[in-house]
């Protein structure tokens, strides 16, 4: 919580002006109403990644450095802050150390490259040993930006480690302070034999495997803050009940069962409380309730359907959430003690919020011409909550959900089917402007939730 | 007559001293009700005890252990029902053999305090047979007699009021449950494929509860029927087009063995 407080103080001005730099880009093409008018002159930083340097003979040099490379080349490509230096443009060169390194060779045409990142790696007495470097192209006097050294026991999880650390520091320094994203996890739901269980994967759509194995449906797991514990809603005898499993003892961790169906879990920044939707007073209200599932309260009181709670990450005074009260189901924010109550959108079929990490934005699916035999998709669209503005982010690419916001602000995992069919759903993620969308996982993959760090 | 002088003598003295006893205190009383500040500084304000008792784990099935931990405070003498006396603080494992109460009573100087923790113990229901065939008393009949009897309700797309084939279903089954008193029903609330999972199983939880609060106006017990939502999480069919949609919008009745 402290790094994330820290973080928010001190990044939020460049956070919120790339974002804003991205929503501008986004609306000069496709929407009328964006957020500034401007495009604030922020430009990307032109980066090349050298391949590293084998400092071993070792036999497991070649693998794990294929492996780091990839991984590097991945992690900054993907960092929405980088025009990166496609390898046929960078000069064929290895420079493993900064005697080695022909600044001219970079700067030029034609990489033209503004940074430059190098090491050198290998196995050297049964360790994973790594230098890395981060050099101003442009600097000659004085190049060196970045100095670093990693030791791990060698293995290909060590390697994409080492790679996701190093290019945490690159996108650290060169993006205004926001720590990188590299190393933080996203959990979804993976669809399978019938069940769903909830899976973790890295954030590249790596190390993809199974945290629960309840043999039955599992849905919207939320990760603490502290990544210590999961919180997500599974099927029993008596319906829909929230579980929690933690973490770190590797294990389910107790969460009372009520009457009703309980679902959606959220966790309060601070990491001291949940709020979810339940119906044990016979109607799907949203309850707060203490991280042990004691002390419940009710926050919403009016017929039909609330669910999809989602706490303000950066005050964690406001909630937004789902409501069928007046029809089809709308995006409502109010305050966490349940007043203040306004509505967002203003028609069409709202589902799923995440609320940006600045506290601005709020992401969500919606489909705006719902309704039996109406045209149009269900995707995904960013809505900035001061003025309740809004761009869309998907298009014609088959029906989008889950919306889930990274830690850094400036990506957005999803869920998509190409053709409507559930079991055919895909994670995917993108840039909060929409570009750079890729996928993470093959069919079978849903509801995914990005870690606060 | 010497002893029984004697005897009689003691029980007078007694009698003296339960009176003065009684008096004394009676004027203690009295003076404090009148004026607290005449009894001067010197009174001792006695706090009253506190006490708080908590079991871990709530629930347990039979032969499993629970952990009592309780703390007390000002407390002379601390008892839990069913335990006996205890030190002022302490934790004791406990295996009781069915659910049980566990009362405790933190006696002081100031007062009395007391604290509550209720104890579940599962206890296993060793499986009756079902007898082979006829409709007895406790008898839920055949899944295949029911549906026969009971048709299932469907709604309106994004909707959970009761159509009219809606509520004719329900007075249908209403009618059915009073003549067959034996029978349990779970409620399964469906949504088709479309919107998305979490707001559909809220809508699943509101098509089944209006098709329980239908028959429960009907006069059918609420203790006879649980409720389910299944969201879209279990299809009845999975293409799409409007006919398959409609038959997965529904309240569906089925004998909650």
């Amino acid at each position: 919580m402290f790094s994330l407080a820290r973080l928010y103080t001190t990044s939020r001005k460049l956070q919120v002006l790339s974002l804003l730099f991205a929503v501008a880009n986004i609306g000069a093409r496709a929407q009328d109403n964006v957020f500034t008018g401007t495009n604030t002159g922020v430009s990307t930083i032109r980066i090349a990644v050298a391949d590293f340097k084998p400092s071993s003979a070792d036999a497991q040099t070649t693998p794990l450095k294929q492996t780091f490379d990839t991984t590097l080349y991945s992690d900054l490509a993907n960092a929405g802050i980088f025009d990166i230096v496609s390898k046929s443009l960078a000069p064929q060169v290895t420079p493993g150390a900064p005697n080695e390194m022909n600044l001219q060779q970079w700067s030029s045409d034609p990489a033209n490259a503004a940074m430059v990142a190098f090491g050198s790696l290998g196995v050297q007495n049964g360790r994973l040993v790594a230098n890395g470097f981060l050099f101003d192209a442009k600097n000659t006097q004085y190049p060196q930006v970045l100095a670093k050294q990693y030791s791990e026991e060698p293995s290909e999880d060590s390697a994409r480690l080492i790679a996701h650390r190093f290019a945490d520091e690159i996108i650290f320094r060169l993006g205004g302070g926001v720590a990188g994203i590299a190393e933080t996890k996203i959990y979804y739901v993976k669809i399978g034999g019938g069940n769903k269980e909830i899976w973790e994967m890295d954030y590249d759509g790596a190390n993809q495997h199974a945290i629960t194995h309840l043999g039955t449906v599992s849905l919207s797991p939320r990760v603490s803050p502290d990544n210590s514990r999961l919180a997500f809603s599974s099927l029993g005898r008596d319906g829909f009940q929230i579980k929690t499993y933690s973490l770190l003892l590797g294990r389910m961790v107790n969460f009372p069962a009520v009457g009703g169906t309980n679902l959606s879990p959220a966790w309060a920044p601070n990491g001291k409380e949940i709020a979810y939707s339940s119906s044990r007073s016979g109607d799907p209200e949203i309850w707060i309730a203490d991280l042990n599932g004691n002390l419940a309260r009710r926050i919403t009181s009016f017929r039909g359907p609330d669910v999809s709670p989602v706490y303000n990450p950066k005050t964690g005074a406001q909630i937004a959430w789902i409501s069928g009260r007046t029809g089809l189901p709308q995006l409502y924010v109010m305050d966490s003690d349940g007043s203040g109550v306004t509505r967002m959108t203003d028609g069409g079929y709202a589902t799923s919020p995440s609320w940006s990490p600045n506290g601005q934005f709020l992401a969500f699916a919606w489909n705006r011409k719902y309704g039996p035999g109406a045209p149009g998709g269900q995707d995904i669209y960013v809505m900035e909550v001061a003025t309740k503005k809004w761009i869309q982010l998907t298009h014609d690419g088959g029906r989008c959900d889950f919306p889930s916001w990274s830690p850094d602000g400036r990506h957005i995992t999803y869920a998509n089917t190409a053709d409507g069919r559930a079991d055919h759903m895909k994670i995917w993620t993108m840039l909060a402007d929409g570009t750079q969308k890729r996928a993470l996982t093959g069919t079978g993959a849903d509801m995914p939730n990005w870690s606060w760090k | 007559m010497s002893p029984t002088r004697t005897t009689s003598s003691k029980v007078i003295l007694m009698t003296a001293v339960v009176l003065t006893l009684s008096f004394v205190s009676g004027c203690h009383k009295k003076s404090s009700g009148v004026d607290p500040n005449s009894l001067g500084p010197t009174t001792p304000t006695v706090a009253p005890p506190t006490a708080s008792i908590t079991a871990d784990p709530l629930a347990i099935d039979l032969g499993q252990t629970v952990v009592l931990n309780w703390r007390t405070q000002n407390a002379t003498s601390v008892t839990i029902d069913g335990v006996g006396q205890v030190n002022a603080n302490g934790t004791q494992t406990v295996s009781p053999a069915n659910s049980t109460n566990f009362h405790l009573t933190a006696k002081g100087d100031g007062g009395t305090a007391e604290a509550n923790v209720r104890v579940t113990v599962r206890v296993p229901v060793a499986p009756t047979v079902p007898p082979p065939s006829g409709n007895l008393p406790g008898d839920m009949g055949s899944d295949e007699e029911f549906h026969k009897n009971v048709q299932d309700a469907f709604f309106d797309y994004d909707s959970y009021d009761l159509r009219p084939d809606a509520q004719a279903a329900t007075a249908q089954a209403a009618s059915y449950l009073a003549a067959h008193p034996a029978i349990r029903v779970v409620i399964g609330g469906y949504a088709d494929e479309r919107g998305s999972a979490e707001y559909n199983l809220a809508l699943g939880e509101n098509r089944a509860n209006a098709a329980r609060t239908a028959l429960m106006a009907a006069g059918v017990a609420p203790n006879r029927l649980r409720v389910i939502s299944y969201g879209k999480e279990k299809q009845f069919c999975t293409e799409q087009n409007e006919t398959c949609w409609q038959e997965n919008r529904r309240a569906q009745f089925s004998l909650d063995r």
